[in-house]
């Protein structure tokens, strides 16, 4: 007879001494772990629900500006610094990570209308409603100096937005026409006009560093290549464009802000249909910035809101709001994808995390490996309707939500007259536009 | 552990034969072609001689162009196996790189390659059924579950190579040739097992207040017992040292631990009650009365009831509220079991039959004619696929769950009052004071038990203590102890199921338990349909959506020939291209009607005839 009966040697199972780790024999066969998909199930729930708990995004205001913030720079070096620029003439700089104010300059008379860095981060430019253009220092005078520009050029017409160039230094400023001026010089290298027209912003592509983009008021988004002398195509839109911004990872894909409350995401080489319509806002769009990885975008606008959208899908993941926040007029997303700034009306600026539940600091390796082990069941879980209806849901101030409503009957009824009418025309006279063609009103070449 | 490892060293070694002349063979046509290169460009090596680095090998060896040089290099290849070298791209790069390794360490590596996994371990952690990638219509959703399917295959492979490093052996028990298993005693098991497992056997006298109910604890620990005239004792069996005793005057029908040892659950004369592990009375709930058994569901935290008056209660024991009160409509519930895998309820009722409960649904989900008889007792294994019931009629049957049908069936000379499956699959049955332990009856009918012991009276609760080769038996004068080598789990998992948790350790499960209570409405046959695609709700909103928009947004368009080269494109030639284009659609679609049509005729010939009953004929 031949015979082993199971028996275990308790010193191989429990721990030593109390100093030591408690012993974890772990073994995965699937035998031993039922009820898998359940309790996987439960488990993505209670993330789910952890994550709303935790979604406290809002980190911190920075006040001091003693007007509208009308626009903001990030510093192409570090990452705790930020410009920014009020309605007042007044541009300061701040320190993010003490948030407080390190230095205020008085850069124009009436509006600062556009600011932005040299890429090298040693010098920045700010063109007002005085008609000026400034570059000025990043570092300030020293002690009892004067706060004086290095070079102030005088134009002749409004500028109302400034770029520069990711690489040379060139900058662009728009206003009646599209100006490039080389940073020596007190005249610009040239003026590029499609029309008569005033222009809002004007952005340099930072991959194809010669192409720029620009929005102006007569509905159209034009682009153009810096070696040519004329503008490439435009695209007129139903509603007014305010900014754009270019996906800092795919150079031919663009995001514009629309007066109609939509984000409208272009591929350069096909103008004829945007990529994404992105709808969600129920006020003018004024302000898009990308993250750094390409993947999502922020966008401010009029109804007091920031909302975070991904550039595949069509609505926000994230809005963001306080009972004080008024019209959001520029939006940030920090170079390290990690914040958002967001300067609006009412003088202040705000820094929100970009992940609203993220925890920040440091993460222990286990508390790392839960939170990856989280996210993971979040995705694979995430259509199922329980999980899907907590992880969407987001509070929203009474108008913005009675506005959006409202907005939801209005292109109910417009869809079902335009499907009685289909219904009452000859088959295939009403084609079918889709909402990515819908709004666009014509390319020009 | 020893002779698994030599089997294992054979295998390798097969395995390392078969690559050693797969590479051989592959030297050849490589030795050749270089032999090629060699050839043309050998005078301008002869020329200009370079210097040898050392970060760049040894020096090739100096061939002279020809036959003898291929000879010799197949023969040094002889003298050198590899593994993996399949010819195929990446088998050429792991070649190469174990070649410059080997060369800077100045040895060879003799099994270069991840080592070989047999099939039937990397089967056992594989779930479900892989994506079908060519189905997929989207580029962008193939690329992603291809990654999701790469990245399933390591998680599997990983699993099973973590098998190696499982510590212990399951027990076995092998008698001398022609000796029969079923013939040795327990004290002849218990002389030759070491001596921690000679005390696993034990007998506890306890003739006063008999027949006895048992129940262990989930890591197997812990042991109650439950008198019928009122003795309950709850004890560490290992240790032998007693938790609490306590009479509590009055009959008791069944006894349960609930999720850990602190507390557990009498079932009394008129009441339920709940006591904790002094003895401490928790908990009286008078709106489950009556109750002849009880199951306790762990990953659910719910304690199922079964009354005499028909009932079958849920209580939550998390926060102590009644999930489901079911009337059975099935007379007096003396048996019952729960299915491990899927927590149904099975009940055993005096008609025969089998019925399966979860608490969602007042009816019961399956009835089955099980005996001809009543039914006694019925137990089912741990993987949830076999059911054993027993009856009456002595019949102890085997049932397919998945099927539901019967897959074996033998006779007993009393027929089996108790059953128990253990946590590999043995099958114990109680005939009187007779305990019989059966192996792999899903598989055969076994003509003999695996093992047998007489008790000094009738048995009265029967359970496997789950990782431990320990069967526990409750009788009419006490508790026995038996040792059944190859019963348990060898390894346990330490964060499911610990014996040898410490308190903090305890409480920490408790805690992560309770966050992952499964809810009661998850209860169903199937497990893993929650992880499946919804596909009716998925069809039902893409209905809604086209009957709202007017127009199916997923619809394939209509096929617009393009425009081709001058003349080409005439109307008439536009047409037939349109054409041959519907013709083709039409042609597949006709093509798979035909092939369905054939396989489901090919299925019915296949068919066995003796499975087919007289009411076939009026199928169509």
């Amino acid at each position: 007879m031949r015979v082993k009966v199971l028996s275990r040697n308790p010193d191989d199972y429990i721990r030593e001494t109390k100093q030591d780790l408690q012993r974890v024999p772990r073994n995965y066969d699937p035998a031993l772990h039922p009820f898998e998909v359940p309790r996987e199930y439960v488990r993505a729930l209670n993330a789910t629900k952890l994550e709303r708990v935790f979604a406290k995004p809002f980190l911190a205001s920075l006040d001091g500006h003693r007007d509208g913030v009308n626009c903001m720079a990030k510093h192409p070096q570090s990452l705790s610094t930020v410009l920014s620029g009020a309605c007042d003439g007044e541009v300061k700089i701040w320190n993010l990570t003490k948030r407080e104010c390190i230095r205020t300059l008085q850069a124009h008379e009436g509006f600062v209308r556009g600011i932005c860095t040299r890429f090298c981060g040693t010098s920045f430019f700010t063109v007002g409603d005085d008609k000026t253009v400034k570059q000025w220092k990043m570092e300030g005078p020293g002690y009892g100096g004067k706060e004086e520009p290095l070079h102030t050029i005088l134009g002749k017409t409004l500028y109302t937005g400034i770029d520069h160039h990711w690489k040379e230094a060139v900058f662009a400023t728009c206003g009646h026409q599209v100006d490039i001026w080389d940073e020596q010089r007190n005249s610009p290298i040239c003026s590029l006009t499609w029309g008569v027209d005033s222009i809002s912003s004007v952005k340099f592509n930072p991959i194809e560093t010669h192409l720029l983009g620009s929005c102006a008021s007569d509905r159209n988004i034009v682009l153009y290549d810096m070696r040519q002398s004329t503008p490439l195509k435009k695209v007129i839109l139903d509603m007014r464009t305010n900014t754009l911004c270019w996906n800092p990872m795919e150079a031919f894909i663009f995001t514009s802000a629309n007066e109609d409350h939509n984000l409208y995401t272009f591929d350069m080489r096909f103008l004829d249909s945007s990529v994404m319509v992105h709808m969600d806002h129920v006020s003018a769009v004024l302000d898009v910035d990308y993250s750094p990885t390409g993947k999502e975008f922020v966008s401010a606008s009029f109804d007091k809101s920031v909302r975070i959208f991904p550039v595949d899908k069509g609505h926000s993941r994230e809005v963001y709001h306080t009972k004080r926040m008024q019209h959001v007029i520029t939006v940030k997303w920090t170079s390290d994808n990690k914040y958002i700034l967001c300067g609006s009306d009412e003088m202040n600026i705000r820094l929100w995390k970009a992940n609203a539940s993220e925890k920040l600091g440091v993460l222990v390796p286990r508390e790392r490996a839960a939170m990856n082990y989280n996210q993971k069941l979040k995705e694979k879980f995430q259509h199922h309707p329980q999980i899907k209806r907590i992880a969407r849901h987001r509070h929203l101030p009474k108008p913005i939500y009675n506005q959006a409503k409202e907005l939801r009957i209005m292109r109910e009824a417009r869809r079902r007259k335009e499907l009685n009418r289909r219904k009452h025309s000859k088959p295939g006279s009403l084609p079918f536009v889709s909402e990515k063609k819908k709004h666009i009103v014509a390319v020009v070449k | 552990m020893i002779g698994c490892g030599g089997r294992e060293r054979k295998n390798l070694a097969r395995s390392w034969r078969l690559h050693a002349v797969q590479a051989l063979r592959m030297e050849a046509v490589a030795g050749s072609r270089a032999h090629g290169g060699s050839a043309g460009g050998g005078k301008k090596k002869k020329m200009t001689k370079k210097l040898q680095r050392y970060w760049e090998g040894p020096p090739p060896p100096d061939t002279p162009a020809g036959a003898p040089s291929k000879a010799k290099r197949r023969h040094n290849e002889k003298t050198r196996p590899r593994a993996g070298a399949e010819g195929s791209l990446q088998a050429r790069k792991v070649l190469h790189g174990s070649e410059a390794a080997g060369q800077i360490s100045g040895k060879r590596d003799p099994f270069p390659g991840a080592a070989p996994l047999p099939q039937h371990k990397v089967k056992k952690f594989q779930r479900g059924q892989k994506s079908q990638l060519a189905e997929v219509s989207s580029q962008r959703l193939r690329d992603h579950l291809a990654l999701l399917e790469q990245k399933v295959e390591l998680a599997v492979q990983q699993a099973a190579r973590m098998e190696l490093l499982l510590p212990e052996e399951p027990g076995f028990l092998e008698g001398d040739p022609g000796e029969d298993t079923c013939t040795i005693a327990q004290a002849d098991i218990a002389e030759a097992a070491d001596i921690a497992s000679a005390t696993k056997h034990f007998e506890l006298t306890l003739n006063q207040f008999g027949p006895y109910r048992m129940d262990y604890t989930r890591p197997g620990r812990h042991l109650l017992l439950g008198g019928r005239r009122g003795h309950v004792a709850a004890l560490d069996w290992q240790t032998k040292s007693l938790l609490c005793e306590i009479n509590v005057m009055e009959t008791v029908t069944d006894v349960t631990w609930l999720h850990t040892e602190n507390m557990f659950a009498v079932a009394q004369r008129r009441w339920l009650y709940v006591y904790d592990n002094q003895g401490v009375e928790l908990n009286c709930l008078k709106r489950f009365n009556g109750v002849l058994r009880m199951e306790f569901l762990p990953y659910h935290f719910l304690l199922a009831t079964a009354s005499e008056t028909g009932f079958l209660q849920y209580l939550d024991i998390s926060v102590g509220k009644e999930v489901a009160t079911i009337c059975t409509r099935g007379g007096r519930l003396g048996v019952m079991g729960q299915n491990p895998a899927n927590a149904i309820i099975h009940l055993g009722h005096s008609n025969g039959t089998v019925t399966l409960w979860s608490p969602n649904i007042k009816e019961p989900l399956v009835r089955m004619l099980c005996h001809r008889g009543g039914v006694r007792a019925v137990a089912v294994d741990s993987s949830g696929m076999y059911m054993a019931t027993s009856g009456l009629d002595r019949k102890l049957h085997i049932y397919d769950l998945r099927a539901y049908q019967p897959v074996q069936s033998l006779v007993l000379p009393v027929g089996a009052g108790h059953l128990s499956f253990s946590q590999r699959g043995l099958l114990a049955a109680t005939c009187g004071e007779v305990v019989q332990v059966y192996r792999d009856v899903p598989m055969q009918p076994p003509h003999k038990p695996y093992l047998s012991h007489t008790l000094p009276w009738t048995a009265h609760g029967l359970r496997f203590c789950p990782f431990e080769d320990v069967l526990g038996v409750g009788h009419g004068s006490g508790f026995t102890s038996l040792l059944v080598p190859g019963a348990g789990q060898a390894n346990f998992d330490a964060l499911e199921n610990n014996p040898f948790r410490s308190r903090k350790q305890r409480q920490e499960w408790e805690v992560k338990a309770l966050l992952e209570k499964i809810p009661s409405e998850l209860i169903t046959l199937d497990p893993g349909q929650l992880g499946q695609v919804d596909a009716i709700t998925m069809e039902q909103k893409h209905h809604e959506r086209v009957e709202r928009l007017g127009f199916d947004p997923q619809a394939k368009p209509a096929f617009q020939p393009r425009r081709k080269l001058k003349g080409r494109s005439s109307a008439g030639s536009l047409l037939q291209r349109k054409r041959k284009v519907a013709n083709e659609e039409q042609r597949t679609k006709i093509r798979k009607s035909l092939e369905q049509q054939q396989a489901a005729e090919q299925e019915r010939k296949a068919a066995p005839r003796a499975q087919s009953s007289a009411l076939d004929r009026f199928r169509k």
